[in-house]
């Protein structure tokens, strides 16, 4: 029971990161509707940031824990913000319209660009952070196995759950959340009613990505370590789990997020490491073919 | 006029949908003979497309039965049948109020689409044909002389190699009747098959309709040229708000007090309009 | 936002790049003894800065020159058009005479592109023609590889026998994925088929005591002509002992080459034959409109089944080129970025073209060898180059459809605007 009780706080953490990713996703998938292959490269780069920014302080004298944390937070999610601003308008926003699939080839190659870029300016190897918040909470020492929340994981929570609270406010309750969520109904009809069509997209990818950057620290100091091929795996994970919740549907990247953090916490602890992956997918597939529009995606009738 | 006597094709019984708590179709009866034109009228929002993509297989129906017999007897039940199953086996063919042609391919391919079924059954799983075997040859012209007939009579023959997207929307509208001809249906369903003709292109649909009545392919029409429903059908069925308010003959249903305060019901400034349209 | 001042937007595309480069390039992290350690480089940020500004500028001014919508790209285009009649038999002559004049390591990357020609071509029947978007089809090549590996292994048979039974089971693969998913629309069935491409990776990666896990099959029986083998000596049962011939690993090469060739050549023929008949025809008609044609009584799900078949078979053939070529196969070589390259192969050469694959697998994987002397920066320009490639001609290098059956003898070419592009 330890034992599970521990898997659970293991995989909620990890999925909050997949959560934070998989929004980006689903917000720009939600608007203009295609696949942005290099947001996993985003959340990447923000991890090289936080790791840049870290580095930085540690350097400068800067080592009061929270202090050095949010400046991070905020430099990191300000830099990654302009990253994710910049793809837009050069790789998406010409193609914007046309085709369905340059788009999604553009974006392809923004992820094999960001990767390799990551790779040629800051070296293939791994990076390690030595922890900056060990310890923690430990909630019993049932069966021999104590139950730990680490102050990580509980700083983890917390900004998640802070973002992700800023997040909500900013789409339900400002000018610019109505824009995109206008947008997100029909976009011609949005920009025939005056919406800055442009600017709410880019302001889409900005948001995503600045999410993305707080999950590339998290992950960062989650794991103590990073390298250039991050993006690629957590960016799958995290479409999986925004396509799981719908994509489209912002709670349901949450959820998503959520629920393939905990399968693969579970799967990993109770069968088999090496095929956690293989259960993510396969319940992805399994849902889909019961649910074919994800657990809380709009079930759209066919209009013949 | 042709007769009440006529043998029974489509009966429709106490059909019935609803999407979540909206009811679209609630205990719609009616009957389609064969060899007649029935129309369905109704002020926009009747339901009247609804009840063509239940007939068609696109939605399924939460109530009711939809019986569909052929001369030789044979019964199906559309309400229970997979979708392409009604078209193939059933013979129910059917246009759409957006014209679904499939653009980028030529006039003659989207007829020859049409005929896959039957094409395909010659090309021996498709192996035959890529070695240039079997019966696949004859069954292509075959195939390729009845799509020419068709464009014949539609007169579209010298436009047979252009991207079906590329033609004036009146040459769509018939080309996408004459593809639903080619799979040799025994009921033909039109969604407002003249919506944006000009008078002169309505007038060719008209003729063109009754001329495919006359080749033993039944037609059921949804339309809102009352001129056109007036002029050419055998049988109207009225539709509003989801429930059937008529059913008659064309002289009937111009005469029916329901009918006409069902258009003039309409909270719509031009409801007059409307009504000196519907029953001229 | 191109009303402003060429100057003006070039600097603020220099202030971006600042931002973008400044830490990533400026601050790089090095692993130093007491952990991380930031090594300043200002005069790379300063390059970088200077080169956006410049570039930016240079666009501009190029820009106001011209108005952009005649900017080059559309005189390619009618030059390609113009080319048209004699570019195919060029290329193909050009492909059959190829070994005869080109040194080894042509030949080797003539066989690679003739890989990714094959692969382009099966791909480009579920995505070009049938519209499914299929982000896993290293999937089927995967399969095809360790089917002809392992049959081989456990059977004594060489690559001619196995060939077909490779092929059957990457179609049987594709069918038994395809089944419940191909209802699925558009980015639905592309995440469940990148997921399934991962499924199988992860499998052959763990699955040790079949695949062998990460240090792959090695050994595997290379392909023999009529029973001869390619060996580096002269005795009878070779090649070179049969015809007399002084031994060289060239022979084989050559041989290999022309393989690859056929099953390309295969491909596009079945592909060209197949679009001229009912089932061809049928996929490009689910491409344009899926509910036209369930109302034509089409079986979608067979007929999108089939497509995923028949590309999934010739994925499997290409796989087991692979693995014979290579005498060794691994996980490694079936990742993501394989499906990512062939998909771009069929978007970039023009949905539906099988000209167009040619060309975009000539420029995709020939392009990046001429820049092999850059080493690392070899991947960050081929991805730019897939970015700016897309941007300048979204629907491909070849964007029109030719009819698969006309009437007239010279009907033309139907134009890229009219054709859909499927959401399957």
């Amino acid at each position: 029971m330890a034992y599970a009780l521990q898997q659970l706080i293991n995989g909620i953490t990890l999925g909050m990161i997949y959560g934070l990713i998989a929004v980006g996703y689903t917000m720009v998938y939600g608007i203009i509707g295609m696949i942005n292959f290099a947001h996993g490269d985003v959340f990447m780069i923000g991890a090289f940031l936080s790791l840049i920014a870290l580095s930085g302080l540690a350097s400068l004298g800067i080592t009061a824990v929270p202090l050095a944390l949010a400046i991070t937070l905020v430099f990191a999610a300000a830099l990654a913000a302009l990253y994710g601003w910049t793809i837009e308008r050069v790789a998406y926003r010409p193609l914007r319209g046309s085709f369905r699939l340059a788009p999604l080839i553009s974006a392809i190659g923004m992820s094999i660009t960001l990767q390799n870029f990551a790779q040629v300016s800051q070296g293939a190897r791994v990076k390690p952070l030595a922890p900056l918040l060990p310890g923690g909470l430990v909630l019993s020492h049932g069966e021999g196995f104590a139950v730990q929340l680490s102050w990580m994981q509980i700083a983890i929570a917390l900004t998640t759950v802070l973002c992700l609270g800023v997040f909500t406010w900013l789409v339900t309750r400002t000018p610019l959340g109505r824009a995109m969520r206008a947008c997100e109904q029909d976009l011609k009809m949005a920009s025939l009613l005056g919406i800055d069509i442009n600017q709410t997209i880019g302001l889409t990818f900005v948001i995503g990505a600045a999410l993305a950057a707080v999950a590339g620290l998290m992950f960062l100091l989650y794991y103590g370590a990073i390298d250039f091929y991050i993006g690629f795996v957590a960016g799958v994970k995290a479409f999986t789990a925004a396509v799981l919740g719908g994509i489209g549907s912002l709670p349901g990247a949450v959820l998503g997020g959520l629920l393939i953090g905990l399968i693969e916490t579970f799967w990993s602890a109770y069968f088999s490491v090496q095929y956690k992956d293989v259960a993510a997918f396969s319940i992805l597939a399994i849902t889909l073919v019961f649910l074919p529009t994800g657990l809380l995606g709009r079930t759209d009738v066919e209009k013949v | 006029m042709a007769g009440q006597n006529l043998p029974e094709l489509l009966e429709v019984r106490d059909l019935g949908l609803r999407f979540g708590g909206i009811v679209a179709l609630a205990g719609v009866s009616f009957t389609a003979r064969r060899g007649e034109i029935t129309a369905i009228i109704g002020p926009n929002g009747a339901g009247k497309t609804t009840a063509f993509n239940c007939i068609t297989g696109f939605y399924r129906p939460s109530a009711g039965d939809l019986d569909l017999t052929h001369s030789d007897g044979q019964r199906f039940a559309l309400a229970r049948m997979p979708g392409h199953l009604i078209a193939r086996r059933a013979g129910v063919a059917r246009t759409f109020q957006n014209i679904r042609l499939f653009a980028g391919m030529t006039v003659l391919e989207n007829l020859l689409v049409a005929q896959h079924v039957p094409l395909m059954a010659a090309t021996g799983l498709g192996v035959l044909a890529i070695l240039g075997l079997g019966r696949y040859r004859a069954a292509e012209r075959r195939a390729i002389d009845k799509a020419k007939a068709w464009l014949e009579r539609i007169d579209l023959l010298a436009r047979a190699d252009d991207p079906a997207g590329a033609l004036p929307y009146g040459a769509q509208r018939r080309l996408e009747i004459a593809r639903a001809m080619c799979i040799d249906p025994v009921l033909l369903c039109l969604d407002e098959p003249a919506a944006g003709l000009n008078p002169s292109e309505t007038a060719e649909l008209g003729a063109l309709l009754l001329r495919i009545r006359e080749e033993n392919c039944s037609v059921l029409l949804i339309e809102h040229d009352m001129d056109v429903v007036m002029r050419i059908s055998d049988h109207i069925i009225v539709l509003d708000r989801g429930r059937k308010i008529s059913d008659g003959t064309p002289a009937e249903i111009r005469a029916d007090p329901h009918v006409i305060a069902a258009y003039l019901g309409e909270d719509d400034e031009n409801a007059d309009d409307v009504a000196h349209e519907a029953l001229p | 936002m191109s009303q402003r001042a060429p100057l003006l937007d070039a600097f603020l595309s220099a202030l971006v790049a600042l931002g973008l480069f400044a830490p990533m390039v400026g601050l790089q992290t090095t692993v130093g003894v007491h952990g991380i350690v930031l090594v300043p480089r200002p005069f790379a940020v300063a390059a970088l800065v200077g080169a956006v500004f410049v570039l930016r500028l240079l666009v501009r001014l190029w820009q106001a020159r011209r108005p952009p919508e005649h900017a080059g790209v559309g005189r390619i285009g009618r030059a390609f058009a113009g080319l048209g009649p004699y570019l195919v038999p060029a290329l193909l002559a050009a492909a059959l005479l190829m070994p005869w004049f080109a040194n080894r390591a042509t030949i080797d990357l003539g066989v690679l592109v003739l890989t990714y020609v094959m692969l382009g071509w099966g791909l480009n029947i579920v995505v070009g023609l049938a519209g499914l978007l299929d982000l896993g089809y290293v999937a089927f090549y995967a399969v095809g590889a360790y089917s002809y590996a392992l049959i081989a292994e456990n059977t004594g048979l060489g690559f001619w026998s196995c060939l077909p039974a490779a092929g059957a089971l990457a179609a049987l693969w594709g069918i038994t994925l395809g089944f419940p998913v191909l209802r699925l629309r558009g980015d639905y069935l592309a995440i469940v088929t990148l997921a399934f491409g991962e499924i199988i990776r992860v499998v052959l990666l763990n699955w040790v005591s079949l695949t062998g896990g990460p240090n792959g099959i090695s050994g595997i029986p290379r392909p023999t002509l009529f029973g001869l083998r390619f060996t580096m000596s002269d005795e009878p049962g070779t090649f070179a002992g049969f015809f007399h011939l002084a031994p060289s690993p060239m022979q084989r090469q050559i041989f290999l080459y022309y393989i690859i060739l056929v099953l390309a050549l295969l491909t596009n023929w079945v592909t060209l034959r197949l679009r001229r008949q009912p089932l061809g025809r049928v996929w490009e008609a689910l491409r344009e409109d899926e509910i036209a044609c369930r109302s034509l009584g089409i079986n979608i799900t067979t007929t999108k089944l089939t497509a995923f078949a028949v590309g999934a078979c010739f994925g499997g053939f290409a796989g087991a080129f692979f693995a014979t070529r290579q005498g060794f196969i691994s996980p490694e070589s079936f990742t993501f970025m394989e499906s990512a390259t062939v998909l771009a192969i069929v978007v970039l050469g023009g949905m539906g073209s099988q000209l167009g694959v040619v060309l975009a697998a000539l420029v995709m994987i020939g392009g990046p060898e001429m820049f092999r002397p850059l080493a690392d920066y070899r991947m960050l320009i081929f991805g730019l180059a897939l970015v700016v490639m897309m941007v300048l001609r979204p629907r491909g290098l070849v964007t029109e459809r030719r009819p698969s059956v006309t009437l007239r003898r010279n009907a033309g070419a139907i134009p890229a605007a009219m054709i859909a592009e499927g959401r399957g």
